[in-house]
């Protein structure tokens, strides 16, 4: 009994502390640069679009708001012919960050993107491209693959032998 | 004691009674918020009182969506029962002398009676919804009124003797000398605890219950039907904060200030204190409510009644 | 059946294969690369360890491979066993040591038998730091792509391709720790299988070059059973979709019929449904209209009386029953060239009285001894060819019998074996990609491979008419095609329509009799040429020349280009008497063009209906694309009451009873699985709320499918659909094709669920067959005239796979072929060009053709209206 009464005092005296409530437009938070907010894709250090159209992030995004489509330039290089997102769908849990192998999608601390149309909510490629390297400064998919893309060849990745010549294998 | 103006008694209590329970949806933000550490509505007008207009208007341009499967005519009823029933009581509530609809000599009795109508609306609501939350929230809300109305109407029973009289006016005349707080203490408390679970307030809303019930009996009312279940609650807390200030806190007596400030602070006062308990309380579980209803307050009733009655009649 | 204890639990494994198999059967997870359940164990991988106890006190074991291992009485293993595991970690390990970071840009990931393999094992952090050995890759043609730093030298490709499917031009070089896996030099691969080496190989060095112009990951396809539509064998596959296109097909396994494997035409050939010669709208002279307006100007079209409509072998037998029910049995013909017509119709007569057990395709692998009269199975039946290669195994494997050498121990059995071949005998009139593979072959005039095939039945039942005057020679090769045929467990003749002669029916049907009376147990199977020739036959349409000699008030042509079945002057003045033609086809061709009302007509890809293949078997395919366009099934365009697919199998079934069985080739569209429809796509496809938003950020709602119990949705029941129902493989852990061991009965057996499809024929009722009779003249070659007879590409005489660009890219150009010595009578070289029928085209001479005759590309412009074979004259421009 008496701790009801306990219970009501205490929250009456809240009334006289100080308000936890940030006035946000007025007043903005501090974001961390890993907050989870309006997603990216970013670019190698030289300037090439990082995605290579894994698919990865499409998969893994649980309300399956990423749409993108596969091609590759003359070079073997691939790339996503479109890559859409449908933030008036996106929960902003990051999984697709986590899920790049290639460090292409990132969040960001912004979130400051209502819109009066919903359309307007879904954002294209070139509205994601970003011409930076984001959060992962200095890595490049391609210096680890196997593959060979137009400027490295078999052979130039990282930790990679030169080509093995078919001829030296015969008898 | 009745009005010299009646109509134009009527027109301002209905109008004065209807903004409170407007003005309320505010203050209970704003307070709950108070007590939380936070802000409540502060964008919309001074202080986001105009919060209150752009509820309003957002509720009645809402769908007036009745569902397919409820019992049509009932459903519709429901929510105007318990407007009906709450605006009626006002009706005996003296605000000030000369500021009353009517002063009946059953004034007390009328109230009673009119609190017991009001559990139709919401029995009704759940029925006729059709839908299994909101009939175990009406079952409940059967239960938890009925349970409730009987001390309620013994616990003032006590200040009935002392007044000798059913009549308000009278009841607030015959605490000049002393406020029948302190005689009728303990009917004061039982009064408190059965008028919150009357007006279905937290912690008492089990008939709600939204964190098992979806939301109880209103589940499937929405736009100015849900509104007038919600104006008809704001319109409770009023009510029950008048009577306690009509039955133990001398209603309009006061110094200096005129009668019907003294009533309207005493009454905000305890209107605050309803909210209050909402902030700080949590909800009991049904089998509690009930047991402490017929186990503890309505025995507590009885002997509250068997003591008055012996001090009355060693008194005379 | 051998009891073998798996970490002491006892269980019951097929004795006569070995652990693996056995292991995988009941439906444990053990790793595995080099093993292939159709082709054996070579223990080369080293992943499927386990540890063998000897009894049930030895508490030490030793590792061994479960797949060299036989699953003998009493055998004790352990899969779990620590010692194992690791021993599996480690191998895998070693096998990714050099495998490059390449996944997210690998056409294999999500459906990578090593991906799956080495998250089974839990090797999933690389110690290895040290530089990694790298290949240049190869170009192998429009079908295979080649990423050889992938390649963890498991040999399967090699064993699929040369032992398997007897390619030459793949092999491996290797010294020391680094094997290359491929050509001696750039360049097309050559076998006509080499597109299995997509699903054979366990990683991403032969990846669908195909699927990656347009690629998709497997998790995001929308897939549907489907059956093959490039030839009348009915393989099963399963077609691919993505944003509205088809993207690729996969083998669908059927034991009895394709197994494993596909043909390069069947693979690749899907890209017709993407072509852009497809129609998407109603055209009303010329116009696109609405479908209303079509539909309303067809029933004008129809009410205008004298109606004829010409059915097609290409189209469901739901569409045909359609056609003939507007239009009226008596005005129904069938859309196939009249000597095909006519042989057709002999081989469903010869089908009906059951001459001999009528085989399908895991029927004629398992055959001992066989003779080919005139099919050129690999450009005609290209997947019967693979199965003809396995069956010349069989005679010799008694040898590894014999020796007790267990079958599935391949290399054991090869060295055994040391290449002998079974009986293979072919008689064509030109060379063949399988003449490699034969005991004998022989060049000659489809009348006189039929005087063989005749003159073969007498010799093994004297009842049987003969074929008088027959050369010494040849009464020699059929005394040795009989002889090899009466030794023989499991005797098979294979004849079929391709040179559009009833006389090769006829001689096969008297074969298989004559094996029968002579007390083998003689096998016959018939190649056709379209996937539903066998269905529309036995529709029994009037002959194609009774029409084009009608005056018709209105012509519905279904999904038929009558300017491939008949020539072109008469299909001309056909079409233009007509008041009113009306065609409904999936791409734009003369028939189209001369056509007044044109629908679209949906390809496999995008309706649903039955075919019956070769061996009479009715078979369902379901649309993997939801509605596009205006496209819709022939069918419903036609339908005069029908709203669904199974009101008009029902209607069919009442009309004809002999196919009232199809109904039974898959489950009804009323058909559910715990209440719920069965999801074409997997549960992890993505981008359903991304993918349309573009066009309109509101979801719209999934298609409804009235015709099947299949659903355009990822939604739908978890557990295995029946097989006819299944719109791909997928198990937990095994996200790569080789996850229908888990579908499977026993590996390499039926697929658990019951059968796919039907057998409109029993082999229990056979009936008394008479013989055939009397063979045809012998054939001699004419002063001044050729004998034109036609010679089939696997990649061309397709009408449809033609318009596939990857299939295009390899189709044969017109041409003439001679002998060498037609030719240097006529004195003109390889290259040159002649004039026949109006048409020029440059000579070939092809090596081993018989005199007299001249081979004229078949189904390729602009031969393909040509009533072959014909007698006509050569000139010189």
């Amino acid at each position: 009994m008496l701790s009801i009464v306990e219970t009501i005092w205490r929250v009456f005296t809240h009334a006289f502390r100080k308000r936890v409530t940030v006035l946000y437009p007025e007043e903005k938070p501090y974001l961390a640069p890993r907050y989870r907010g309006r997603i990216i894709l970013s670019r190698d250090p030289d300037g090439g679009e990082r995605c290579v159209a894994c698919y990865l992030c499409a998969v893994v995004c649980p309300v399956d708001c990423i749409a993108l489509h596969a091609t590759e330039d003359e070079h073997g290089r691939r790339y996503p012919e479109f890559f859409r997102i449908n933030f008036s769908r996106c929960i902003f849990c990051g999984f697709c960050e986590d899920a790049c192998p290639t460090y292409a999608i990132q969040l960001t601390p912004d979130f400051e993107m209502s819109e009066f149309n919903r359309q307007n909510m879904v954002y294209e490629k070139e509205h994601l491209l970003i011409s930076g390297p984001g959060k992962y400064p200095g890595y490049n998919f391609w210096n680890v693959s196997g593959v060979a893309i137009g400027g490295k060849d078999k052979g130039q990745a990282e930790n990679e032998g030169r080509p093995v010549d078919v001829r030296s294998l015969l008898p | 004691m009745t009005s010299p103006y009646p109509i134009a008694s009527i027109l301002g209590i209905l109008f004065a009674s209807l903004t409170i329970a407007a003005g309320l949806i505010w203050l209970e933000r704003r307070l709950l918020a108070l007590w939380q550490d936070r802000y409540g509505p502060n964008r919309v007008g001074p202080f986001g009182l105009a919060q209150v207009i752009a509820d309003a208007i957002k509720i009645f341009f809402k769908q007036d969506w009745v569902a397919p499967f409820a019992d049509k005519p009932v459903f519709i009823i429901a929510p105007a029962i318990i407007l009906v029933t709450v605006l009626l009581s006002f009706a005996v509530v003296p605000f000030a002398p000369g500021i009353v609809v009517s002063d009946p000599n059953i004034a007390l009795l009328f109230f009673l009676g009119m609190s017991s109508l009001g559990a139709y609306s919401v029995v009704l609501a759940g029925w006729s919804s059709n839908n299994k939350y909101a009939l175990l929230g009406s079952l409940r809300a059967a239960a938890q009124l009925l349970s409730y109305e009987v001390f309620m109407g013994l616990s003032v029973m006590g200040v009935v003797m002392l007044a000798g009289s059913f009549q308000l006016s009278e009841i607030v005349h015959a605490q000049r000398g002393l406020w029948f707080v302190v005689p009728q203490f303990l009917g004061f408390i039982l009064f408190l605890i059965a008028g919150v679970a009357e007006t279905r307030r937290l912690p008492f809303d089990l008939p709600e219950a939204e964190s098992e019930l979806v939301a109880g009996f209103h589940s499937e009312y929405s736009g100015m039907k849900f509104g007038m279940f919600f104006v008809g609650e704001y319109l409770g807390v009023t009510l029950i904060s008048a009577m306690i200030t009509v039955l133990f806190f001398g209603g309009w007596l006061g110094p200096v200030l005129p009668p019907v400030v003294w009533f309207l602070l005493k009454m905000f006062f305890f209107i605050s204190f309803f909210i209050l308990l909402r902030a700080s309380l949590p909800r009991p579980r049904f089998d509690q409510l009930m047991s402490w209803a017929w186990k503890l307050l309505l025995p507590l009733a009885l002997l509250n009644l068997i003591v008055t009655g012996a001090v009355v009649l060693l008194l005379a | 059946m051998a009891k073998v204890y798996v970490d002491n639990r006892a269980f019951e494994m097929n004795e006569k294969q070995n652990l693996l198999h056995g292991c995988l059967s009941l439906g444990f997870d053990l790793p595995y690369f080099c093993w292939h359940p159709a082709m054996g164990s070579v223990g080369a991988c080293r992943q499927c360890a386990v540890k063998q106890y000897k009894d049930e006190n030895d508490t030490k074991g030793s590792i061994v491979m479960a797949c060299m291992t036989p699953a003998s009485e009493g055998t004790r293993i352990s899969i779990r066993d620590p010692e194992a595991v690791e021993f599996r970690a480690a191998i895998i390990e070693g096998l990714m040591l050099n495998h490059p970071h390449d996944c997210p840009v690998c056409d294999e990931g999500g459906e990578c038998h090593l991906q799956d393999m080495t998250v089974m094992t839990g090797h999933n952090y690389r110690r290895y730091r040290f530089e990694k050995r790298t290949f240049r890759n190869q170009y192998l043609g429009p079908f295979v792509n080649h990423e050889m730093n992938r390649c963890i030298q498991c040999y399967r490709c090699v064993r699929f391709y040369r032992e398997y499917a007897g390619g030459e031009d793949l092999n491996v070089f290797s010294l020391r720790n680094t094997a290359f896996f491929g050509r001696g030099n750039d360049g097309v691969l050559e076998s006509e299988f080499a597109g299995n080496l997509v699903e054979v190989c366990p990683t991403g060095v032969f990846t669908d070059a195909t699927l990656k112009r347009h690629y998709t990951r497997k998790w995001d396809l929308q897939m549907a059973p489907s059956i093959c539509v490039h030839c009348g064998l009915g393989c099963n596959v399963t077609a691919g979709e993505r944003y509205g296109m088809l993207r690729r097909i996969v083998n669908r396994y059927h034991k009895e019929i394709n197994g494993y494997f596909l043909c390069d035409r069947g693979r690749y050939g899907y890209e017709f449904a993407n072509s852009d010669r497809r129609i998407r709208q109603p055209l009303l002279a010329g116009e696109p209209v609405a479908p209303e307006a079509a539909c309303e100007s067809l029933k004008a079209a129809v009410s205008a009386g004298h109606v004829i409509g010409i059915g097609s072998p290409r189209a469901s037998l739901e569409s045909n029953f359609a056609l003939r029910t507007l239009v009226g049995e008596e005005n129904f013909y069938a859309g196939i060239q009249d000597d095909q017509h006519g042989v057709l119709s002999l081989i469903v007569d010869v089908l009906r009285s059951r001459p001999a057990q009528v085989v399908s395709l895991a029927g004629v692998e398992a055959s001992d001894a066989v003779l080919v009269l005139g099919e050129d199975v690999t450009n005609t039946a290209p997947r019967m060819a693979l199965s003809l290669r396995q069956s010349v195994r069989q005679k010799p494997n008694r040898v590894a019998e014999q020796l007790r050498i267990p079958l599935w121990l391949d290399h054991a059995v090869r060295e055994a074996v040391q290449g002998d071949k079974g009986p293979l005998f072919i008689a064509t009139p030109a060379p063949t990609r399988l003449d490699n593979t034969a005991t004998r072959t022989w060049r000659a005039a489809p009348d006189d491979i039929a005087r063989l095939g005749f003159a073969v039945a007498h010799v093994l039942d004297p009842d049987a008419p003969d074929a008088p005057g027959l050369g010494e020679s040849e009464q020699a090769l059929a005394g040795e095609i009989a002889a090899a045929l009466r030794d023989a467990r499991r005797p098979l003749v294979v004849a079929g329509s391709s040179l559009n002669s009833t006389a090769l029916v006829q001689a096969a049907a008297n074969i298989a009799k004559a094996i029968d009376a002579a007390g083998g147990r003689a096998g016959i199977v018939f190649t056709v040429p379209e996937p539903n020739s066998m269905g529309l036959t036995l529709m029994n349409p009037k002959p194609l020349r009774e029409a084009l000699a009608r005056e018709a008030g209105t012509v519905i042509v279904l999904e038929n280009d009558l300017y491939r079945r008949a020539p072109a002057a008469t299909v001309d003045r056909f079409l233009r008497r007509a008041e009113n033609a009306v065609a409904l086809d999936h791409l734009l061709n003369r028939t189209v063009e001369q056509a007044g009302l044109v629908l679209p007509a949906a390809t496999y890809a995008e309706g649903d209906g039955t075919f019956v293949n070769n061996e009479l078997r009715a078979q369902r395919f379901f649309r993997v694309l939801a509605p596009v366009d205006n496209i819709r099934d022939s069918w419903r365009w036609l339908a005069t009451s029908w709203s669904a697919l199974d009101e008009v199998v029902v209607a069919i079934g009442e009309s004809m009873p002999e196919l009232q069985q199809i109904r039974e080739a898959a489950p009804s569209a009323a058909f559910r699985i715990a209440g719920e429809k069965i999801a074409r796509a997997p549960a992890r496809c993505s981008g359903r709320t991304a993918m349309l938003a573009n066009i309109d950020v509101s979801e719209p709602k999934p298609p409804e499918d009235p015709d099947s119990a299949l659903a355009f949705s990822m939604e739908g029941a978890g557990k295995q659909p029946p097989p006819s129902l299944l719109p791909y493989f997928w198990s937990p852990g095994w996200n790569s094709i080789q996850s229908v061991n888990k579908y499977q009965e026993e590996i390499a057996g039926p697929l658990r669920g019951g059968p796919a499809g039907v057998r409109l024929i029993e082999d229990s009722d056979r009936t008394a067959a008479r013989y055939f009779g009397p063979a045809p003249d012998a054939f001699h070659p004419r002063k001044g005239e050729w004998l034109l007879v036609p010679l089939y590409h696997i990649f061309g005489s397709d009408e449809l796979s033609r318009h596939a660009s990857a299939v295009r890219e390899l189709s044969a150009n017109a041409y003439l072929a001679l002998s060498p010595d037609d030719s240097a009578e006529l004195e003109i070289a390889d290259g040159g060009e002649l004039i026949i029928e109006d048409f020029r085209a440059p000579v070939k001479i092809a090596a081993g053709m018989a005199r007299g005759m001249v081979g004229v590309p078949a189904g390729i412009p602009p031969f393909d209206g040509l009533r072959l074979p014909m007698w006509s004259r050569l000139s010189k421009p």
